[in-house]
């Protein structure tokens, strides 16, 4: 790990100036460090320990779904107040529900998802030395521990963590006296979100300035793997809608501590007249979901963009429509921006509004549908390899298509009453963003292992991993839609209070064995990930026969990425089974000049003099054979 | 490096280990005081405790042998996979597994939807009890019908070609970069089929919420709070009086605006009673924080706002003695439930909802009690003049609450 033998353009100056006293020490090298690999690992990390933390909580609160009147003496070990006599105290559920959706849609598939693979792939496949501001990036990192260190923290204040649900709706997390949790654990919860919307910006300003700025010699928009395209758009929304949710939580920590009324009227709490006039909350709402919802496209935009590559390159085929992905992606992010309202169809919203937000809804349906469709045409008559990152890309297009079809009911206002709040609502999510996305981020883990840590991860281990996982989170999210369709709330600490409801107990202990074999699944992960870093088999340059310029780079991290010029790149990623082509796959870094048996005139579209050329050797060629 | 120094260090080792050590020590020192403790006071919560951790054990034992046995499973497999190679025959060829494991895991899976469609899509809410539901209804069927041919079509397609074209090294793929007619297909195709969808949603959704506006042949107040609703139902007058929530107290509950001459006679309910075949339209408040109405029974659904009163109109259709019968359960009650996180109790803020004649309702409704309680009255010393303070009351009268 020595400094870069020969300098590019910017860089020199700064590696120059520190050669001398630049000295690998442990500190710089995996704690401060300002190298984009190893700051991708380290969001990788916290981000699967955050995972972690996030599917024990649901696993703690499914545990009191399916045994709502049994005693878990153990709980009581471990959790003591919070589990009195062996079972979740309602509170305390409710803390579990809104702190396992917080970790999982901002720590893990928020900052865990967008933070390694962004940090990890814009330089490596755009062919840039580094971040644009690698400090920036630094910084990026360690608010977002930060963010995740008080989070974590909330739950050893005295009244427990946050509780009104994920979406911290004022006034119950307005008011300390609505429920233990909106004291000193919403607060708490306030703190992390300003960190961790911090560490966003900054890592999302630095992604869009790196992909515009920094890519190498003839890496024009159209020719950057659609990973890139993803990672880009999504730090674009990030860096549009994050603003907005600060601005929503400083105006409710004025409320909280300042005694303001931006979203408090006419509060009569426990029998007692509160002072507060003049607000709304609805204000809140459309402030937190004007980032909200283009917040479920910043999770599932990069697994979309992730497995796209994957798929492109274990189907030995070119993404099938890479122009149309591309646009569905702009569109989706356009769309994104407009669609908020369809989270508020009944929260006494003017019903005008809700029909305008119902038709901007079902519209995004139409570029997610392309989407799906380009998967399904990139697979027809591949030559599927299967590999643990291949399965997991699948799995993303099938539960995408299984949770954005029941979007489709929920999109419909007039669906949407009596849908809302439901089961139904638990189920739809928890496909299409919960586990597509999730499966996104084990795609890439797999696919791009090799490159992270320089070596394999076992695939046997793998396929375990993945089917148990699929077939489990299908066993747990697949009945939540009946449950729904009868009118089940999400949120209920338990259905014992409901005659109607008690049918729904033995589903319900189903789902949650499902779910802890599940879990189980990710112990196996966990141990192939660990046991891989050190022990796992070494990697080769090129282990997928991939196209993109990550694996040009040598198997051993160097400061800089390529010793030497960064390589030139001359065609689209994905040329795979090129017919005339010898191998299955030619990188981007061979020009045309090299692959004259395989051009097609469609390669120099915009390219009039190659085009020329192309058709001069192309005659030439016809004399040739027509002479033989 | 600095990892594999810090992995290798003697040092770091026996520290781990003493640390280790010294924690199930501690633990379990932890646990034998208190095994103690509690033994002379309350001998069964030890034996308890005692028996917990033996079926935690037992528990991590099982993980282990789990472990264990996927440990050997690999090892066979690995041992066979190379054995094969020695004899200079091909390995296990994990393509060929792989896609035969997706085939099959479609054919199972569609049994499975199938299965779940049949078996628990029986379990779900029984037929719309409100006008409006059987649109709400009919809207539901006609998506669920597309998407769920959407759904199979699409799941069909990808494991069917994840099998077909599992890999080998004796094919190449298809060079395929993009088909402009075909990618036209299908962005059209979906985006009619999602305008057939918005049109006939954007029209149910018009129907329904626009006349919620228009007052109902009954209007009902529904208030909710930590963690209860309260109804109130107009008196003689038919019309309800105003409402302000800074005069809340223990006797008035509700804020209620004595002064206000149609407040004087509304009336207080236990059970939301409501005539067949009448629109009804729920005022709806909340005093703390955000509830939500939910009487799915009726497809019906609307926030409760504090400070933002909302409402909303509809007309059952089906009586509870009928839907008795219908549902064939003898105990069948329609409800209103909290479905808005509101705190610790949420799961439990119900209220029975009774559909019933106009001929029983008119019964049920003369038997109810005022709001103004004697008590109340004491308190806001209405009795004599009440007479005089009309006209003024009517002035303020807000005009939400008509």
């Amino acid at each position: 790990m020595s400094t870069l033998a020969v300098h590019d353009h910017g860089i020199v100056h700064h590696e120059e100036g520190h050669e001398h006293h630049h000295k690998q020490t442990f500190l710089n090298t995996y704690v401060f460090s300002q190298d984009h690999k190893m700051i991708a690992k380290q969001f990788l990390i916290t981000g699967i320990t955050m995972a972690f933390i996030g599917m024990t909580l649901s696993l703690l609160f499914r545990i009191q779904l399916a045994y709502p009147d049994k005693s878990f003496p153990l709980l009581e070990t471990l959790l003591g107040r919070f589990a009195p006599g062996g079972r979740l105290s309602p509170d305390f559920y409710m803390s579990l529900v809104t702190i396992h959706g917080t970790i999982m849609v901002f720590f893990v598939l928020t900052a865990g998802l967008s933070g390694t693979f962004a940090n990890l792939l814009i330089p490596l496949q755009i062919g840039a030395r580094d971040m644009a501001s690698p400090f920036v990036n630094m910084l990026s990192y360690w608010f977002f521990l930060l963010a995740s260190v008080v989070m974590v923290s909330s739950f050893f204040v005295q009244k427990g963590p946050a509780s009104g649900g994920w979406t911290i709706y004022p006034p119950l997390s307005a008011l300390p006296k609505a429920m233990p949790g909106s004291g000193e654990g919403m607060t708490l919860w306030l703190i992390s979100m300003v960190f961790f919307i911090a560490s966003s910006l900054m890592g999302g300003i630095n992604y869009i300035s790196t992909v515009l700025n920094m890519r190498t010699k003839g890496m024009d928009l159209w020719k950057m793997p659609l990973t890139i395209w993803a990672l880009f758009l999504t730090a674009v929304l990030g860096v549009l809608a994050f603003p907005v949710l600060v601005a929503g939580v400083v105006l409710l920590i004025f409320d909280r501590s300042f005694g303001t009324s931006f979203y408090l009227s006419d509060i009569v709490l426990n029998g007692q007249v509160q002072p507060f006039e003049g607000g709304s909350p609805i204000l809140f709402q459309h402030l937190f979901w004007f980032l909200g919802h283009p917040e479920v496209y910043i999770i599932i935009m990069p697994a979309m963009g992730i497995s796209s590559e994957i798929l492109a390159v274990n189907s030995r085929k070119p993404i099938f429509g890479y122009h149309a992905m591309v646009y569905s992606l702009i569109g989706i992010s356009v769309l994104s921006f407009i669609v908020w309202g369809h989270h508020m169809f009944v929260t006494g919203m003017n019903p005008f509004l809700g029909g305008v937000f119902m038709i901007t809804t079902l519209i995004i349906a139409v570029p997610s549908a392309v989407k799906t469709f380009n998967w399904l045409a990139t697979l027809w008559r591949g030559n599927i390899r299967f590999t643990p990152a291949m399965l997991f890309a699948i799995g993303l297009v099938s539960f995408f298509i299984s949770g954005g079809l029941t979007g489709i009911f929920l999109g419909n206002a007039a669906l949407d009453i009596n849908l809302h709040d439901t089961y139904f609502v638990v189920a739809h999510f928890h496909l299409v963003m919960g586990s597509a996305a999730i499966f996104g981020m084990l795609a890439g883990v797999y696919h791009w292992f090799p490159k992270m840590f320089r070596r394999m991860m076992d695939e046997r281990l793998g396929y375990l991993h993945f089917w148990i996982t699929f077939i489990g989170a299908y066993l747990v999210f697949f009945p939540m839609h009946f449950m729904g369709l009868d009118g089940v709330p999400r949120r209920y600490y338990a259905f014992t209070e409901f005659e109607s409801m008690k049918r729904w107990l033995t589903v319900n202990t189903f789902i949650t064995w499902a779910a802890i074999m599940s879990g189980f699944a990710q112990v196996v992960f966990i141990f192939n990930f660990v046991y891989s870093i050190f022990f796992g088999k070494k990697a080769t340059q090129n282990p997928w026969e991939a196209n993109t310029l990550e694996w040009t780079t040598p198997v051993e991290h160097i400061h800089g990425n390529w010793p030497g010029e960064i390589p030139t790149v001359y065609r689209w990623p994905y040329d795979y089974s090129k017919p005339g082509h010898d191998g299955d796959f030619i990188p981007q870094t061979v020009p045309y000049s090299q692959t004259m048996t395989s051009n097609l005139p469609h390669d120099f579209e915009d390219n009039p003099a190659g085009l020329e050329e192309y058709n001069k050797w192309a005659s030439a060629n016809k004399i040739n054979e027509q002479v033989k | 490096m600095g990892f594999k120094k810090l992995i290798n260090s003697k040092k770091i080792v026996t520290l781990l280990s003493m640390f280790l050590l010294l924690g199930t020590n501690m633990l379990m020192a932890q646990d034998v005081a208190t095994a103690q403790g509690t033994s002379t006071a309350t001998s069964p919560d030890s034996a308890d405790k005692s028996g917990m951790w033996t079926s935690v054990g037992y528990y991590f034992l099982l993980f282990l042998v789990a472990g264990v046995c996927i440990v050997i499973l690999g090892k066979i497999l690995k041992v066979y996979d190379l054995t094969q190679k020695m004899q200079g025959k091909k390995g296990i060829n994990w393509n060929n597994i792989m896609g035969f494991v997706c085939i099959i895991f479609l054919i199972a899976g569609l049994y499975g939807a199938v299965w779940s469609l049949t078996e628990q899509g029986s379990m779900t809410l029984p037929e719309a009890a409100s006008v409006h539901g059987v649109d709400t209804d009919n809207m539901f069927t006609v998506t669920a019908i597309l998407t769920l041919i959407v759904f199979f079509i699409t799941q069909i397609l990808l494991f069917g070609f994840a099998f077909v074209y599992r890999g080998s090294d004796k094919r190449k793929a298809y060079y395929l970069p993009h088909n402009n007619t075909i990618e036209k297909i299908w962005t059209i195709i979906p985006a009619a089929v999602l305008t057939v969808l918005v049109v006939f949603g954007f029209f149910t959704w018009q129907k329904i919420e626009n006349s919620t506006e228009v007052k109902g042949d009954l209007n009902i107040d529904v208030t909710g709070h930590q963690f209860a609703w309260e109804l109130r139902y107009p008196g003689k007058d038919g019309v309800l009086g105003s409402l302000d929530y800074k005069l809340t107290n223990a006797n008035n509950k509700l804020g209620i605006n004595f002064k206000d001459p149609k407040s004087l006679d509304d009336l207080q309910a236990d059970t939301l009673v409501i005539p067949v075949n009448k629109s009804i339209r729920l005022n709806i408040h909340a005093q703390d924080v955000i509830h939500s109405v939910y009487m799915p029974h009726f497809r019906l659904q609307q926030n409760a706002v504090p400070g933002l009163p909302t409402f909303f109109k509809f007309i059952p259709t089906i009586t509870t003695a009928e839907m008795r019968v219908r549902t064939d359960n003898p105990k069948f009650e329609y409800l209103l439930y909290c479905n808005k996180i509101c705190g610790g109790i949420h799961y439990n803020m119900q209220k029975v909802v009774r559909v019933v004649t106009a001929e029983e309702y008119q019964d049920w409704i003369a038997k109810q009690r005022p709001y103004l309680t004697d008590k109340l009255r004491t308190e806001l010393k209405l009795a004599a003049n009440k007479s005089t303070s009309a006209p003024q009351a009517a002035a303020n009268r807000l005009a939400l609450n008509n």
